[in-house]
């Protein structure tokens, strides 16, 4: 039965069709081959989705060993849902790649875009599944390495230095975490998800156990951009391939965040994560210092993707701030924003991307009066800035909903206030993008610009009107998003 | 002496301070990876001393053997130094391509070379 492998296939075949994808000699049959691969993961995820919907909780052990000594797969509500954030983007963004990249990257690199695209998507689709914490160490490098090599592909030679800078800070977070993983191995012996759970209630006040928290918290704070941790982030979205940005932006540090709960109340349990650790009062400044600051150095950006980098880095500052409320509201909140920022920031930057191919520039100067040349794609980046802003009908609001419900669930007003002004100031930052394009005329003398291509406006459409769809039918979305908030407090998740 | 009965984790202490130091001090690119490298070989030899059992022989199974050092962390470091290998590989390719685009490597000159570039608007 298929079905019985799924939870392998869904790494394993991305995996396996990176170096396929290479060897194949025409280009556009590889893209199309990526593709494939890439809605095939999509149905997976899928049918992962609906298979642990109703609690259940698969297991795969690969090559017959059982844990603690085999390597587990192990997906669950949390985690599935997870990677059908990841999947869903891909599946998006690959259709997209095609006409985007004919632009930005030079056509003897295309085949080396796709198999890094595979690449990375496997590695992080890995990471969500793994219940093994070495094995997470290793799927983290191969996404990481993947995501170096896309971002140097950009036509900027900036984007060399930011893959370059990329690449020292996320190594050093991945080793940070691989002296995480070898201290919890010091102490217990097994690297098994669940075995280490079951042991470290145990070893509460052993100082190594608390090392090798801290060294797990900063690892994954550096490869999901907590605030000041962040400075490699604007650089990498902003100099790599307008494609390449909208993938990674969208899911890469949705990954790094998961793989951080699943250490914080899976492995730790949140009894030693928030009741000894006290980790929230570390997270909460972090996660509002996140989003004020990077709230406020986007409106001074003149380039529009450095403006949705800090954004992004703004956006998680709500997850993180939703995590540090350490309630179940908070938590929902947090999970929903993984997948709401997901759509929202995706469709912003594949929008972006379609401006990128008709303009080649992305700067807010040169997007003067495309309002009117370019209905489509700027009518979809308004949608994208309206969610972002958190206006009712979109996705935006639904999670800053929650949010904003969690925080007065604890009764923590003035954090409710600070919220209210951060989304204040995403009006202003992505009002200064539609006024320059609808009001403002085109310069003189400047090309006529046409309307983007179909290849690239309806990949970008699907994400845009996926931010209406689930912000006006929520329910599937925060059932699920609310299921596996449940699900880690009541810490039956192994 | 206690605190000398754990010298493995001096050793790894010290290089691991010293390659981090290297890495954030250094303004030649090539030196920043350096640095990387000692760092990363720091944690390398943690996982190897950890799995050391006292008294053990190498983990083969032999008649009138019966201690063994853990072979598990050597087996995980091995493929975290694959990991370092493509990771080095990787960062010196595009420390190749920067000095043909920016023709420096130290980090300084790039950085003014960006913020020229940043002015005149590109």
């Amino acid at each position: 039965m298929i079905n019985e492998h799924l939870p392998a296939l869904q790494v394993v075949v991305p995996l396996l069709a990176a170096p396929i994808c290479f060897l194949i000699p025409n280009k556009r049959l590889s893209w199309l081959f990526a593709t494939l691969v890439s809605w095939l993961s999509f149905a997976m995820a899928i049918l992962l989705v609906i298979a642990v919907n109703d609690g259940t909780i698969l297991h795969y052990e690969f090559g017959g060993w059982a844990p603690p000594w085999g390597i587990e797969y192990k997906v669950d509500i949390f985690n599935s849902y997870v990677l059908l954030i990841v999947t869903a983007i891909g599946a998006a963004v690959f259709p997209y790649s095609w006409k985007s990249i004919q632009k930005e990257i030079p056509e003897t690199h295309h085949r080396i875009y796709f198999t890094a695209m595979l690449l990375c998507l496997a590695g992080l689709l890995g990471m969500t599944i793994t219940g093994d914490a070495f094995n997470l160490f290793v799927l983290l490098e191969i996404s990481s390495l993947s995501s170096y090599t896309l971002i140097s592909l950009g036509r900027d030679r900036r984007a060399l230095t930011a893959s370059f800078q990329y690449l020292i800070m996320g190594t050093i977070g991945a080793t940070f975490i691989l002296i995480g993983v070898g201290l919890l191995y010091a102490l217990t012996g097994t690297l098994n998800m669940a075995d280490l759970a079951s042991r470290i209630p145990a070893l509460e006040g052993s100082r190594t156990l608390e090392a090798a928290f801290a060294f797990l918290i900063l690892g994954f704070g550096l490869k999901l951009a907590m605030f000041p941790l962040h400075l490699w982030l604007p650089n990498a979205y902003s100099y790599a391939p307008s494609s390449v940005s909208a993938f990674i932006g969208a899911t890469a540090t949705k990954v790094a965040i998961y793989a951080l709960l699943r250490f914080l109340y899976t492995v730790f349990g949140s009894s030693f994560s928030f009741d000894y650790m006290q980790v929230h009062w570390l997270l909460m400044p972090l996660a509002i210092a996140s989003f004020m600051f990077a709230s406020i150095v986007a409106i001074f950006q003149d380039g529009i993707k450095r403006l949705l980098a800090y954004s992004s880095v703004a956006q998680i500052g709500y997850i993180l701030l939703g995590i540090s409320l350490v309630n179940v509201t908070g938590l929902t909140a947090a999970l929903l924003h993984m997948f709401n920022h997901a759509l929202m920031k995706g469709g912003l930057f594949l929008a972006l991307g379609a401006i990128a191919y008709r303009i080649g520039s992305t700067r807010v100067q040169s997007i003067a009066g495309i309002g009117q040349a370019m209905p489509y794609t700027m009518a979809a980046f308004v949608i994208g800035s309206l969610s972002l802003i958190g206006v009712p009908l979109t996705v935006g609001f639904i999670s800053k909903w929650y949010l904003i419900l969690a925080t007065l669930e604890k009764g923590y007003w003035p954090l409710t206030v600070l919220i209210i002004i951060s989304s204040l100031l995403a009006v202003v930052y992505t009002w200064r993008v539609i006024e320059t394009a609808y009001f403002q005329e085109r310069p003189a003398g400047a090309p006529a610009v046409k309307e983007a291509p179909l290849s690239l406006l309806i990949p970008t459409w699907v994400v845009i009107l996926a931010n209406l769809y689930f912000g006006i039918n929520s329910s599937l979305s925060t059932d699920l998003a609310s299921h596996a908030a449940l699900l880690l407090f009541g810490g039956s998740l192994l | 002496m206690m605190s000398l009965d754990l010298y493995n984790y001096w050793v790894v202490i010290f290089l691991m301070m010293a390659g981090f130091y290297m890495l954030i001090a250094s303004n030649h690119l090539i030196r920043k990876i350096i640095g990387l490298n000692i760092f990363q070989t720091s944690v390398f030899m943690l996982y190897i001393s950890l799995g050391k059992v006292a008294g053990g022989t190498a983990p083969i199974a032999a008649e009138g053997i019966d201690t063994y050092s853990n072979p598990l962390p050597h087996v995980l470091i091995l493929t975290a130094i694959v990991v370092g290998i493509s990771t080095t590989s990787l960062a010196l390719a595009l420390v190749i391509r920067i000095k043909e685009s920016y023709d420096t490597v130290q980090e300084d000159e790039i950085l003014e070379l960006d913020s020229i570039a940043d002015e005149e608007g590109s």
